[in-house]
């Protein structure tokens, strides 16, 4: 790894040199995201990415006057991806915390919205604490926040982790789990479609500050500091030019901007 | 001392021909090099990557996977070994309607990846659950863990049935008509002079599957099973150090290894009276 970041940095230090002035200027962002995650990021029938998210990181790219890609990745690879320089971002819904500012930095977030519980409509989970849902199948998807908060929190419930949310939709709607935790916006946007006829939300989560974190942000390597302070400018002047509002408008009834 | 050994006398070995540097063989040495380049990056990645503080967190995890690994694989190869038996009979069958449902179904599981099998039973069952309930075989789909081994065990047994249907067709048909003439019961000669015969020549056809289950059984992490590749990138999604997946190769290694040296043993065991005693 050491090796690597010498690579790296001698690599910068010669586009310095050559490109000089250039170097600065951003014209191009490559942006990842996960395309599994309705409303915030999925792929239509004609596989183009749609969703909040991704409206918001065009009306960032048009605001900043960069050309900006979209390339989809797979949750869990997400940020060894970004790490690698696969992409420059992620705008993918993911909660800025401590663990992941390890290994990542993040611009101001851009929406923040609780974590919630999903049962099948007879269950007879009436709450959303560990005494509820003890004993009980819960499941998350893995790397997430959810499945962080259901592995320290949910200790006496059989906590299973999938790769994306629509596997553990399925196993929720046949039965082999009794609840599961994720955003609600996401919950509530499958319950009230067809394909989530089965279940419904028992209750929201009080977010826990270390797990949760403050909200959703955009990952950036860390080296990138100019590129962070464009996107924090950018989400700043969509906010205030009322951009933001009229996306939010096409796809949620309430301010996800949150608190 | 035999005659011809008094008749010829011993000569020298012939000099070792000297080989000429072509180009061939610079080609070979350099690409020599390169594997030896890419081994000693590994090793260096492994000892200059060495995080003492990340192993002791995840080894009782990881180790955790390798005994969930191994009852997966066990499991999966005992079951199908039972099942292979009447699928390679049918396979070996005169009688065309057996061969032709046990040729579908070998054909079906050796045609099509593990993966889509593993999908299939493992969703497919949860779009059966009223199905399932009703007569009562739930409890078995509802867990991954079963799905896992009854796809895995389905998929071997067609494998072993080719193998063991292979190695019995290649005992050479005297060796049947021999034990006819000696007026042996079918059972005595399949079981005292054909299968033991055919395991010799299905010995390392079958370890090849062992080691080909042991690698395949990765499968059963993406849905929910704990393996040692579940393990792996559990921890790969906590620390995104890309050495808990060598760690992981090392320990797949190791299983291999394990089983290619008992391999060895009884590929010495059933050829003991083929064996030279010089």
């Amino acid at each position: 790894m050491r090796m690597l970041k010498t690579v790296a940095l001698a690599a910068t230090v010669l586009a310095t040199l050559v490109g000089g002035a250039v170097a600065q200027d951003i014209t191009k962002v490559r942006i990842g995201t996960e395309g599994a995650y309705p409303p915030f990021n999925f792929q239509d029938a004609n596989g183009e990415l749609k969703g909040f998210d991704v409206d918001i990181a065009k009306a960032l790219c048009a605001e900043m006057k960069v050309e900006c890609e979209f390339v989809v990745q797979d949750w869990d690879g997400i940020i060894p991806a970004l790490l690698a320089g696969k992409f420059d971002a992620i705008i993918a819904s993911m909660s800025i915390n401590e663990e992941r500012k390890k290994s990542v930095a993040f611009t101001n977030k851009y929406y923040n919205t609780p974590p919630a519980v999903a049962v099948p409509k007879d269950s007879p989970v009436t709450g959303i604490t560990a005494e509820d849902l003890k004993d009980l199948a819960v499941g998350a998807q893995s790397s997430t926040t959810h499945s962080t908060y259901a592995e320290q929190y949910l200790t006496q419930s059989d906590v299973k982790l999938y790769p994306t949310a629509d596997e553990y939709k399925l196993d929720l709607e046949n039965g082999r789990l009794d609840a599961v935790v994720d955003d609600v916006v996401v919950l509530s946007d499958w319950v009230e479609s067809e394909a989530g006829a089965c279940c419904k939300i028992v209750g929201t989560i009080t977010p826990v500050q270390e797990i949760h974190g403050e909200g959703a942000g955009i990952a950036l390597r860390k080296e990138d500091t100019a590129l962070q302070e464009k996107f924090n400018a950018a989400i700043e002047a969509i906010r205030q030019n009322g951009t933001y509002e009229t996306i939010n408008k096409q796809y949620f009834d309430f301010d996800v901007y949150g608190g | 001392m035999t005659a011809a050994a008094a008749f010829i006398p011993a000569s020298p070995p012939p000099a070792a021909a000297r080989r000429r540097l072509g180009g061939a063989r610079i080609a070979g040495l350099g690409i020599l090099a390169l594997w030896t380049l890419l081994g000693v990056a590994i090793l260096w990645l492994l000892v200059a990557g060495y995080d003492g503080e990340m192993i002791a967190r995840y080894l009782p995890r990881i180790l955790d996977g390798v005994l969930t690994t191994l009852q997966l694989v066990g499991l999966s190869l005992v079951i199908g070994a039972a099942l292979s038996i009447p699928v390679a009979a049918g396979r070996l069958s005169a009688n065309p309607a057996i061969g032709a449902v046990t040729f579908a179904y070998s054909y079906f599981f050796r045609g099509t990846p593990l993966l889509a099998q593993t999908f299939l039973v493992y969703y497919g069952a949860g779009q059966f659950v009223g199905f399932f309930r009703e007569i009562g075989l739930w409890w078995f789909f509802r867990d991954a863990f079963n799905c896992a081994v009854l796809t895995f065990a389905l998929n071997t047994a067609a494998y072993q049935a080719e193998i063991l249907a292979g190695a019995i067709r290649s005992v050479p048909r005297g060796q049947w008509q021999a034990a006819q003439s000696l007026a042996l019961p079918r059972g005595v000669t399949l079981a005292r002079i054909i299968v033991p015969q055919a395991l010799i020549t299905a010995l390392r056809p079958y370890g090849n599957e062992v080691v080909l289950m042991i690698k395949g059984s990765a499968i059963a992490s993406i849905i929910t099973v704990l393996d040692l590749m579940g393990q792996t990138r559990y921890a790969f999604s906590k620390t995104y150090d890309l050495q808990v997946y060598l760690w992981a190769a090392i320990l797949y290694l190791a299983m291999v290894e394990i089983l290619r040296r008992v391999w060895d043993v009884l590929e010495r065991r059933l050829t003991r009276h083929l064996q030279r005693t010089d």
